[in-house]
């Protein structure tokens, strides 16, 4: 068979651990987007998406009140107003034409938190693309405004009850049906995770976040910001605001994960705060497992951080030490979700809370000024009524 | 290795073929999985395929993850599960074990640590099913140093190139896909066409075993009239655990019956 075009591996991680079977359809995903990148037609296509569909580029905002401490400067680079309340409605475009230039009419999707799930079903309305979505059953129930959004925009959504009934078990059925699919179905997977060349694709297509937000923020403060802050689950928001930084030595990178109800407990979502190295869900990376290698269940308050693996380049650059990574719990979370409701007027998905509540804590530390760009990568409607019933019933 | 060379070589000269039954070890529990694999033995399986139970079996249908889950729930291990290979060979010098199974489950004990432990046990071939041919190289060498003939499958969708690598790479079988999709008898076996079994055999691979979706008599006698070296049946006997968990002596009838058509029809 045709040799790879791309590096499937970041350092020692990565790779394209499926089914025999899965390996042509991996390759000729592999292919048509080389073909795209070389294709101006197709870049000026995803770029009118973009602007004019999705609502690109996203603002950036200073903070006016949230900051702890007058040295510190907290921006927020607003992916909660793209079309479809977070980030992931920017890759799902171009994966959406990818499946167009590939001749696949149908598409089948993972979601956790159903921000992907969401994402997937505008993007396959808007082109034409016939969808089905897996979902854990769990998930559905914490965020049953998401499981409605998908069904109003023409999905399917189909419940997953196997294993933990989270994005884990969600992933397995897309990978199971899309084996015996694969000659008309695209698998448009919804994270910088997976097997090659997903973690590349994903991350190419999230790359704007941190494109505009580096040109923003110099505009804003005349040099770059001191640290960039994203919460972490399969890592595309994070791998998004990082990809344009990466080369910047001086600008820290800070993955947040779920802490859960503490990393001591196992319940927690952190595989790189905690976990191992292994294989899921087709690549080497972090993961979290028993000694044996069975995969362990992951916790967390929030269902998009809610997954017991991360992509592959987020090993590699926490190994390489360019990126760090540190863990947030549900409280910490559930609190910063309410200050930057309070104090800036902001809904803040759970997710993007977890980041935020890091960037709050770097702050009542810092003893000289400091700019933090914190990746706010979604809206926090689809929790309303999840943390509603966590803080007993709404007494604030 | 030497089994299936041994196994092959007594079939050509019975001018049949073989029938290779799957469980996943310790299913429904590891006590009763020793007699149902035992069981398997007496009742005519040429060679065995055992899985080692896996979280996230990715490449199996609903019937296959209840095995896991089965199996997991009762206690199943690894170690444990080596323990029960191990019984097994005790028991029957000669036949071929096959073991399936998930990558994460070689990672864990160290890649070369893995073989070693399945070659003490007395494994004879060990198939990963999230390991495709390109990613299979530090697999196949720890394989190879401990006398175990790594396994590739050959999905309906091969090329030539991969072809020619699988056929001078792979030992003991080949494991030939009856059609695209996950294992389970939902999804009825294909039946290759001569043509694709000749050109797969113009390669001059280990023989070819054809799997996914046989459930019947039929399904092998058709496999072998279209060329393949034999068959092998997973999910069909596994519905026959499922069914008769909770009745010991009747499972193992049934099981006996269920493997003797099987093997009468090669």
């Amino acid at each position: 068979m045709s040799e790879l075009k791309l590096n499937p591996y970041f350092g020692q991680y990565g790779g394209m651990f499926v089914p025999q079977l899965l390996v042509p359809a991996l390759k000729q995903l592999e292919q048509a987007y080389v073909d795209a990148l070389q294709d101006p037609a197709f870049d000026a296509e995803f770029q009118q998406l973009l602007t004019e569909y999705a609502g690109r580029p996203t603002p950036l905002t200073l903070c006016r009140n949230i900051s702890p401490n007058p040295l510190v400067k907290i921006y927020l680079k607003r992916e909660d107003l793209l079309h479809g309340g977070a980030h992931k409605t920017n890759q799902v475009l171009g994966q959406a034409l990818l499946t167009k230039r590939m001749g696949k009419q149908e598409v089948i999707a993972e979601t956790g938190a159903g921000q992907h799930g969401v994402a997937t079903a505008l993007a396959c309305a808007l082109l034409g693309l016939k969808c089905r979505i897996y979902m854990g059953a769990k998930d559905i129930e914490r965020q049953q405004p998401n499981v409605f959004r998908m069904k109003l925009m023409g999905a399917t959504v189909i419940p997953v009850t196997s294993g933990s009934g989270t994005l884990k078990d969600a992933v397995n059925e897309a990978m199971r049906d899309w084996s015996a699919t694969y000659d008309t179905t695209h698998y448009m997977l919804g994270t910088a995770a997976g097997p090659h060349p997903f973690p590349t694709i994903v991350r190419d297509f999230q790359k704007m976040i941190g494109e505009e937000a580096k040109q923003q923020i110099v505009k804003a403060e005349g040099k770059l910001p001191d640290a960039v802050i994203a919460c972490v689950g399969g890592g595309s928001n994070a791998i998004g605001i990082f990809a344009d930084f990466i080369a910047e030595e001086g600008v820290k990178l800070i993955g947040v994960e779920p802490g859960g109800k503490g990393i001591s407990t196992h319940q927690h979502g952190a595989a790189l705060s905690t976990g191992s190295y292994g294989i899921l869900h087709g690549a080497y990376t972090a993961i979290m497992q028993t000694s044996d290698g069975q995969i362990e269940e992951s916790y967390s308050i929030s269902a998009g951080l809610d997954y017991p693996a991360v992509g592959p380049q987020h090993t590699y650059l926490q190994q390489s030490g360019r990126a760090e990574y540190v863990a947030i719990n549900d409280d910490e979370a559930l609190a910063a979700f309410q200050q930057l409701a309070k104090s800036e007027g902001i809904i803040p998905a759970l997710e993007s809370s977890h980041a935020l509540a890091y960037a709050l804590k770097l702050a009542e530390q810092a003893t000289e000024p400091t700019v933090l760009l914190v990746n706010l990568s979604g809206r926090g409607d689809k929790d309303l009524a999840h943390v509603h019933s966590v803080l007993a019933g709404g007494q604030l | 290795m030497k089994r299936y060379q041994q196994m092959f070589a007594r079939l050509e000269r019975e001018g049949r073929g073989a029938f290779v039954p799957f469980v996943t070890i310790g299913d429904p529990n590891p006590e009763l999985s020793f007699d149902i694999i035992k069981t398997l033995i007496d009742a005519g399986a040429d060679a065995l395929e055992l899985g080692i139970a896996f979280s996230d079996p990715i490449a199996d249908g609903p019937t296959i993850q209840g095995a896991n889950i089965r199996a997991l729930a009762a206690g199943a291990t690894p170690a444990i599960s080596f323990d029960i290979i191990a019984k097994i060979r005790q028991y029957h010098a000669t036949i071929p074990i096959g073991l399936l199974l998930y990558s994460n489950l070689v990672m864990a004990r160290g890649i070369d640590n893995f073989y070693a432990q399945a070659a003490a046990a007395g494994v004879d071939s060990v198939l990963i099913a999230d390991v495709p041919l390109h990613e299979s190289k530090v697999f196949r060498q720890s394989a190879m140093k401990h006398d175990i003939a790594p396994i590739y499958i050959v999905p309906p969708n091969v090329d030539d190139d991969d072809l020619r690598e699988i056929a001078s790479y792979g030992r003991g079988y080949t494991y030939l896909l009856s059609r695209a999709g996950v294992t389970g008898t939902e999804t009825a076996a294909a039946m290759p066409t001569s043509e694709l079994i000749s050109r797969i055999r113009s390669y001059h691979p280990a023989p070819p075993l054809l799997g996914f979706g046989i459930s019947t008599p039929a399904h092998v006698q058709d496999a072998i009239k279209s060329g393949a070296a034999g068959a092998i049946s997973g999910s069909a006997i596994v519905k026959l655990i499922e069914q008769y968990q909770q009745q010991p002596a009747e499972l193992l009838t049934q099981l006996k019956q269920f493997v003797s058509r099987m093997k009468a029809a090669t």
